[in-house]
């Protein structure tokens, strides 16, 4: 196994596009468990961690631009505020060792169904820059995966950033486990309201075989809340309760070890329901707050 | 006995540590610095510079015959040293604890998913896998028998069936997995009138999955050739005895040609009785005459060791309307899976425990354990009592419910006291407060109610499921016997060999046992009893081998009773040849004297040990036995089958999310009864460890096995109980002396694993409102998805 560290972006670009098998690696917390398994025996490692403009994030014309390797205990630290949805998912993701070390860009690589980042990543609207020697492109992230495990990325691409707009109304983040930490989501939710485009953002996670949205019920709330957003007005049970039953009618689960298919539709309708409860009595609160 | 060739580095040195504490403080573990500092060397740490490596090919199907092994592929790989299969163990070709009916590597047939097939020594790990990889296995897949009760033709799991179940005509015909049939045992309980009828009557069918033992540290050793044509062993074991017999009959060498000692132990909890790489190491360094390491990886782990038996058991308690048990019948069936192991054992266990310590006139009970193409399962901490915890005290709450009763209430009224007796005959012949454990546990303050909302106090925690919607409140209690020490007529004895000594001036005891540490506390424990027996600080503990006789098995709670036993009366007969010393010096009656801080005191008499000893050293090898156990009678269960009583009780609240089935332990309450707290920390320690082990039972832990293929078989999705599942716990320790023990102390460890799963259970059924009948508890039990 041959190892490469490039010190600069423009070496890494070079670097993947020279041999375009090189594995890439951030944080390791994928891929080295792969290793490890013995499902991966990449001929040659590419390690990203010196590339000093992976680790950085800045803001871009109002946009957050967020390093591919910046590890989620600083996105939770740094970015709780600007980025609430991502860094409330971030809070559920594996233990603090693993929070030091696992990147939002690797787990946008890895693409896993299961992967934490995606259904906050999916509900605010987020890009993903990608680059390679032939130039730099940005993929609205609800374009990016593919398949299971497999993702828009051509095999000379690295993961640039993520590019998210900081939110004009509360975010949440719910993902069901069979333990209170450390685990595997069996289903998981992110919602994030928009009162600026009257617009919601919803993702799915591990339940489909591609993290998703859930357009119809994205639609059908917005609908409910044209009228509200200005009113603040108390958001009826029975609209909460249908945006549950749209949202768990978006996601397409299986039977795993992990958990049955219906009990996956059942808890996505659930945590639907009850983030959005929580989202919009924040949205009520603000404007208290602000009055 | 010649001493070891070489040593590698890595085996364990002597341990001295912090040098105080008596029975009865909680003196530190001498092992307790290194493995703080990550200085302890476990059994994957061994090394020798010269040494290969080992690793097992294993079988991928549950059940098959091979028709061909073609191991050429993988010698012609380069670093590679030697190939074996079945035909290069040069002894029995099968081992086992109790019956030798399991191969050390497959012979024509392979049982379960994992078994080993052929070993690869070379020299690298990663070499030695990608050889394995190249061996050419030919097998033709058969139908694995994955369900005990069909395995043994009986009516299978929701077949309701009044009538008992013939097992003379053991299984379907193409279903014998080995020549006597598919049952392993079969144990018969029988008390009283088995036709009593009562008032009031309930019945439940339960059910408890495959749990694992889940030690962190995987299976390791090194088997070192020794110029006699032999091997020493260093493994990390429970039994350096039982290992050495077995791998002695397996290599065709006498026992003092194969020399085992302890490696540091990562965990044990019964998944370490059985062999494991023992025989495949020394079979690898016999052959290349180097030495061989092997060390598990996580996955291969799973494989590697046996587990805890999952159960269907079919209860039925009859009691009078005032809540007095009348009859007690049930039907237990425990999967064993490939191989015995130490499934006989477990059934006995079960079987004799199996209505939990209450006093019921009339018992009825049907223990069964199953050969099937499952993993093999065996010992493990509370073996074959937790299974039957979980159903004989959903049955107390079921019948308490019916009765109207408060379910502690209804359990102190027939709680076993000394006195009672046993389903098997015995009257308990010490203390037995069950009621009083119960009580004290119902008499604790409750934990406030959930105030301020913080993710890590609610179900789901940080994965931000609830912020109180649908949470509901639920308390359960349960209570727990165990036999300490092991039962129904087994001479079960340990060695110990003490010596005092006067080194650089420092009087010095070192205690030379075979029992293993696992991380319990033992060698503590050896430390503090020296001390207290012989009046002098400073212990050394020697490293654990085979140079010294038997010790008997860390396991069923045993190893402070018994090798505490042997050291105490190893002591006292060094102590007994010292004082006469002394005497002799003095002229003092040998009654007058007594061993204190270094020196023979007697009234107006001080003198220092090395005066009575001068270069000299004492020293006592001592076989110690408790009291004499019975077989059990085959027809009705009786007899004097076990020698100790261990009691628990637990107290579960719990905070169930009803709408998503996800759950918060709020807390866990323990009582328990150890006669003597020797180091009353460690005890602490116990309990937390086996209330934890409990409820991961309970609401996570489990091996998934489908036609006969393993699912989960990594921590990923194999899952532990993390600090957010593990609450707060509020721990009374009770001593009331055994009259009939060392320092009238009582086994720990196991009892306190054995109740808390069902109390957990207990909590979410009160919470729910459901029967919950199987454990671990899903989310989709409790959400009906
Ligand atoms: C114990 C444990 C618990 C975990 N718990 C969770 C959890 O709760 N939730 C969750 O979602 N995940 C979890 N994970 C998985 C993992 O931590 C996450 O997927 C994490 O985001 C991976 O990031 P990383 O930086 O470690 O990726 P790496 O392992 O370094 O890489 C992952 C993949 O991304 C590729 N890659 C990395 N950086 C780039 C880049 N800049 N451009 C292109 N490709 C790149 C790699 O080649 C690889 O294919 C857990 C893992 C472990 C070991």
């Amino acid at each position: 196994m041959e190892f490469l560290q490039p010190a600069t972006w423009a070496e890494a670009l070079e670097a993947k596009a020279a041999s375009r098998d090189a594995v890439p690696v951030a944080g390791g917390t994928d891929v080295m468990v792969a290793v490890n398994f013995g499902r991966l025996r990449p001929s040659l490692l590419l390690d990203l961690t010196r590339v000093p403009e992976l680790q950085q994030w800045d803001t871009e014309d109002g946009v957050v631009r967020l390093g591919a390797g910046v590890p989620y205990a600083r996105v939770i630290t740094e970015l709780g505020d600007r980025l609430p949805g991502l860094a409330m998912a971030a809070r559920t993701i594996g233990s603090p060792q693993i929070r030091n070390r696992g990147t939002v860009g690797g787990n946008l690589a890895t693409a896993s169904p299961a992967g934490d980042a995606h259904p906050a990543l999916l509900a605010a609207d987020a890009e993903v820059e990608v680059a390679s020697v032939r130039g730099t492109r940005r993929i609205p992230v609800t374009g990016f995966y593919t398949g299971v495990k497999r993702s828009a990325l051509a095999d000379d691409e690295l993961i640039a950033a993520i590019r998210i707009r900081p939110p004009s109304g509360p975010q949440q983040y719910s993902k069901i486990g069979t333990r209170n930490a450390m685990v595997i989501a069996v289903a998981a939710f992110g919602l994030a309201l928009h009162p600026d485009r009257r617009a919601v953002g919803t993702g799915i996670g591990s339940a489909a075989p591609t993290p998703r949205r859930a357009p119809e019920a994205e639609e059908f709330l917005a609908g409910e809340l044209d009228g509200l957003w200005d009113s603040r007005g108390e958001l009826p049970a029975s609209t909460a309760t249908r945006f549950g039953e749209l949202v768990s009618a978006a996601a397409a689960p299986i039977d795993d070890v992990r958990g049955t298919a219906r009990y996956r539709v059942h808890a996505l309708s659930v945590m639907a329901r009850r983030t959005l409860t929580w989202a919009w009595a924040d949205y009520r609160k603000e404007a208290t707050t602000c009055a | 006995m010649s001493a070891p060739t070489r040593t590698p580095s890595g085996a364990p040195a002597h341990l001295t540590g912090p040098g105080s504490g008596r029975v009865g403080d909680d003196a530190a573990r001498p092992d307790g610095v290194l493995k703080v500092r990550g200085e302890f060397a476990y059994g994957s740490d061994l090394w020798m510079d010269d040494m290969l490596w080992g690793v097992t090919l294993r079988s991928p199907h549950p059940y098959a015959r091979i028709r061909s092994v073609d191991v050429g592929p993988a010698l012609a790989v380069p670093g590679v040293h030697a190939v074996l299969t079945s035909d290069d163990v040069p002894g029995s070709k099968t081992y086992g604890l109790e019956l030798a009916d399991q191969p050390v590597l497959a012979v024509d047939v392979v049982r379960y998913q994992g078994e080993p097939v052929a070993l690869v020594a070379a020299d690298h790990p990663e070499t030695a896998r990608r050889a394995a990889a190249r061996i050419v296995v030919d097998y033709e897949v058969w139908e694995p028998v994955t369900d005990a009760r069909e395995a043994l033709g009986h009516p299978t799991w929701n077949q309701v069936h009044e009538t008992e179940a013939p097992v003379t005509e053991l299984s379907r015909e193409s279903a014998h997995l080995h020549p006597q049939g598919n049952l392993v045992r079969h144990l018969k309980v029988r008390k009283g009138d088995p036709h009593a009828t009562a008032d009031v009557v309930v019945t439940g069918e339960y059910e408890v999955g495959m749990q694992d033992q889940a030690f962190l540290g995987p299976e390791s050793g090194l088997a070192v050739p020794a110029e006699d044509g032999g091997v020493e062993l260093h493994v990390a074991t429970q039994w350096l005895h039982v290992d050495q017999r077995q791998v002695c009959a397996a290599l065709g060498l006498p026992p003092e040609r194969v020399r085992l000692t302890l490696a540091g132990v990562g965990g044990a909890f019964g998944g370490r009785e059985d062999l494991s790489m023992h025989v495949h190491a020394c079979l690898l360094a016999l052959r290349t005459g180097k030495p061989v390491k092997m060390s598990y990886n996580r996955e291969e782990s799973f494989f590697g060791h046996v587990h805890r038996h999952p159960a269907t058991m079919r209860y039925e308690h009859g009691a009078t309307r005032d809540g007095d048990l009348v009859y007690v019948r049930a039907q237990i069936h425990l999967d064993g899976g490939a191989y015995a192991s130490s499934t006989p054992a477990v059934v006995g266990n079960a079987g004799t425990m199996g209505i939990g310590p209450y006093v019921v006139p009339n018992v009825h009970v049907d223990c069964y354990g199953a050969y099937t193409n499952n993993p093999p399962c065996g010992a493990m901490r509370g073996f074959g009592s937790v299974q039957t915890a979980f159903a004989y005290e959903a049955q107390m709450d079921a019948l308490a419910a019916e009765l109207g009763m408060d379910p502690v209430e209804l359990r102190c009224r027939n709680a076993m006291e000394q006195g009672s007796p046993t389903p098997t005959g015995q009257v308990v012949d010490s203390p037995a407060p069950v009621a009083e454990l119960l009580r004290r546990l119902a008499a604790m303050p409750l934990p406030e109610p959930p105030g301020t909302l913080d993710l890590r106090e609610v179900p789901g925690g940080v994965s931000n499921t609830t912020h109180g919607e649908g949470v509901r409140r639920g308390v359960g209690y349960a209570v727990a016997y165990k036999n300490v020490a092991f039962s129904e007529g087994f001479d079960d004895h340990s060695t110990a060999r003490v010596r005092l000594e006067v080194v650089g001036g420092e009087p010095t005891v070192t205690v030379h046992t075979a029992a293993a540490e696992v991380g319990q506390g033992l060698v503590t424990v050896e430390q503090q009893i020296a001390r207290t027996e012989l009046g002098v600080d400073r212990v050394v503990i020697h490293p654990k081998d085979t140079d010294v006789g038997s010790a008997g098995s860390t396991s069923a709670s045993r190893q402070t009773y018994v090798t505490g036993g042997a050291v105490k009366a190893a002591c006292e007969a060094v102590r007994a040849r010292v004082l006469e010393r002394a005497a002799g010096l003095t002229g003092r009656p040998v009654g007058d004297l007594r061993l204190f801080d270094g020196t023979v005191v007697a009234e107006g008499l001080e003198l220092p040990l090395a005066e009575v000893l001068g270069d000299d050293a004492v020293e006592e090898t001592l076989e110690w036995r408790h009291r004499p156990t019975q077989a059990l009678d085959p027809e009705t269960g009786q007899g004097f089958a076990h020698v100790q009583y261990a009691f628990s009780a637990h107290r579960a609240v719990v905070d169930v999310d009803t709408e998503l089935g996800l759950l918060k332990v709020v807390e866990m309450a323990c009582t328990q009864d150890v006669g003597k707290a020797i180091n009353p920390q460690a005890v602490v320690g116990q309990i937390q460890g086996g209330t934890a082990q409990g409820l991961g039972l309970a609401v996570m832990e489990e091996v998934l096995v489908r036609d006969g293929r393993v699912q989960n078989p990594s921590f990923t999705d194999y899952l532990i109980p993390t600090v957010l599942d593990v609450p707060p716990m509020r721990i009374e320790v009770l001593e009331y002396a055994d009259p009939h023990a060392p320092y009238g102390l009582r086994g720990v460890g196991e009892a306190p694993n054995i109740s808390s799963g069902p109390a957990v259970l207990a909590a979410i059924r009160q919470a729910t409102g459901l029967p919950l009948t199987r454990v671990p508890v899903r989310p989709e039990h409790i959400t009906g998805t």
